[in-house]
């Protein structure tokens, strides 16, 4: 079946495609699509949550802010920081952070997961607002991006904005790998089953509470890679990036692009910041591009009553066959 | 190391304040048989339930080998070599039929994997048919006879069978008879809850009946059959 090889193929050509991006494309848009990117790697990690495992987090901001700060702390003021610790470090930080609050917030269900979740970011918000540890409501300044370097030679200089680029975009497909690597094992099904109905995995004999905490984990490591490429990206922390807003925004990208498929959160990501991009452009919406978020509120009102599998759903009906054509094999 | 594989002793079992169980005594044997039965709402599924650690007792305990495991996790529990196939059908929608069955692979107590994924398609051609096919595609039969199949797949030594063959029709509610006829004589006990009485009596060892949350009747299958009397008081047939 040549359609399915094609499927197959097209990730790899997605990411050449935009790999090639930057050599014809302005810093403006590449910014704009580093931005995209991280968005896909936070929307990807809450998806796991969300999409594969039942379970709806509203709090996941703070994994994300998390290890921005852990970047902010981290890197001296004046000197560079290797990435090589740093990121490993940062990821870290927001793993065990997920797997203290996950063997918390998972003895609970449904509405009060999602308020106990929200609860723990807004906690970490008002640390980081209301304390000096990291610079309270004002934040952080990073002055220089992470260094890559082996040995003494610089391997990829991250201050020049494609080599940036290529990094996050290389990071995004990395993530995306391996997830698809871990839902597609039993581990992952298990995720599915536990999804569906708990009570009958347990009956299986599956620790349930082991493979939620596992995947809370994850999530929120993984969302701490995000968090870190966002803060070196911007140089900059503030308390806003663990702020609801922050978890509502990726709440609505994994919605947008359809919960349950890893292609879809990056869809998501994608139609999200390109979108808030376009709405909010003056220059076309004129005094209505400063109200973009009521545009895109219907925007997604739209796409939930009429595409309740997101936009991924779109794309898989047109790449479904008519049904003739099927009879005729 | 005891013969007895599943032992609950006077169990009481609350809903709230409904007192549910009033001191049941319950065991199942390696390689037995056993029918549970009783009308609707006696304590059947409460009973399995208690356990299998879904449900605690307030009195009682439950063994699993000789073991206390009164409070253990259901997982732990079904960990022990204890599969349990719930009432009405409990598959997975969002995993294909072959999804559902490798996921639960996992050897036995001992170790022993007779039950792998090949031998469950040959046990249920017809689910090898449907390999592909999502969970919520297959006749009530097939999910019925999927999830018989994943409860094998984790090479159980006690399989429990909860209303196996409600709402099918009946030609397919036979075939899963005569499954877990086969399940039976390759030497997996049993422990079936079924609304078909005679069925039930004619492939059980022995036989335990509820009446509203009490042992009424414990025995051979052949004593019970045999006695239209206490056919008719516990069962109303």
């Amino acid at each position: 079946m040549p359609n399915a090889r094609l499927t197959a193929w097209l990730p790899y050509f997605v990411v050449g495609l935009l790999a090639l991006f930057p050599m014809v494309e302005s810093t403006f848009y590449t910014q704009l699509l580093t931005k995209v990117l991280i968005m896909a790697i936070f929307a990807m990690s809450l998806d796991l949550l969300v999409g594969y495992t039942g379970l709806v987090s509203f709090g996941h901001a703070a994994y994300f802010g998390l290890a921005g700060y852990a970047l902010a702390l981290m890197a001296p003021k004046y000197e560079t920081v290797s990435l090589w610790w740093s990121l490993p470090a940062a990821i870290g930080v927001c793993a065990l952070f997920a797997l203290v609050t996950g063997t918390l917030v998972l003895r609970t269900r449904g509405i009060y997961f999602i308020m106990v979740t929200l609860a723990f970011a807004q906690m970490l918000f008002f640390i980081f607002h209301d304390t000096k540890i990291g610079g309270g409501s004002d934040g952080i300044y990073i002055y220089a991006k992470p260094v890559m370097k082996l040995g003494d030679a610089v391997l990829l200089d991250l201050e020049k904005l494609q080599n940036f680029y290529w990094l996050v975009l290389a990071l995004t497909a990395l993530v995306y790998l391996l997830l698809h690597r871990v839902l597609g094992s039993t581990f992952g099904r298990a995720l599915l089953g536990i999804k569906v109905n708990e009570h009958r995995m347990r009956a299986l004999g599956f620790p349930v509470f082991r493979y939620q905490l596992a995947s809370f984990t994850l999530s929120g490591a993984l969302a701490g890679v995000a968090g870190y490429l966002a803060a070196a990206q911007y140089g900059f922390v503030n308390p806003e990036i663990l702020s609801w807003h922050q978890s509502g925004a990726v709440l609505m990208m994994v919605i947008l692009g359809g919960m349950g498929s890893l292609y879809g959160a990056v869809i998501g990501a994608f139609a999200f910041v390109l979108l808030q991009e376009v709405l909010s452009n003056q220059a076309w919406f004129g005094i209505a591009a400063k109200h973009w978020q009521l545009a895109m509120g219907i925007f997604i009102m739209l796409v939930a009553l009429y595409l309740p599998q997101g936009l991924a759903g779109l794309l898989q009906q047109f790449g479904r066959k008519p049904v003739t054509e099927i009879a005729d094999e | 190391m005891t013969d007895t594989l599943l032992q609950a002793s006077s169990l009481h079992t609350y809903y709230g304040v409904s007192h549910i169980l009033h001191g049941v005594d319950f065991s199942a044997r390696k390689g037995e048989t056993v029918g549970l039965m009783g009308r609707n709402g006696m304590g059947k599924t409460t009973l399995l339930k208690t356990m299998l650690g879904l449900v605690r007792p307030r009195e009682g305990q439950v063994r699993v080998r000789g073991e206390d495991m009164t409070q253990a996790a259901t997982h732990a529990i079904a960990r022990r070599g204890i599969a349990y196939v719930p009432e009405g059908r409990g598959i997975f929608p969002n995993l294909s039929v072959r999804e559902n069955l490798v996921m639960a692979a996992r050897a036995g107590v001992d170790g022993h994997r007779e039950w792998d994924f090949d031998r469950v398609i040959d046990t249920f051609p017809r689910l090898g048919e449907r390999l592909s096919n999502g969970g919520a595609q297959l006749s009530g039969g097939e999910q019925q006879m999927l999830t018989i199949g994943r409860a094998l797949m984790t090479n159980p030594d006690l399989l429990i069978l909860d209303e196996a063959t409600e709402g099918l029709a009946p030609l397919i509610a036979r075939e899963i008879w005569s499954i877990i006829k086969t399940i039976r004589a390759s030497g997996i006990a049993t422990v079936i809850v079924d609304k078909n009485y005679a069925a039930v009596m004619a492939l059980a060892d022995r036989s335990v009946v509820l009446v509203k949350g009490r042992v009424a009747f414990a025995g051979a299958s052949s004593e019970l059959s045999e006695n239209q009397e206490l056919m008719h008081r516990f069962l109303g047939v």
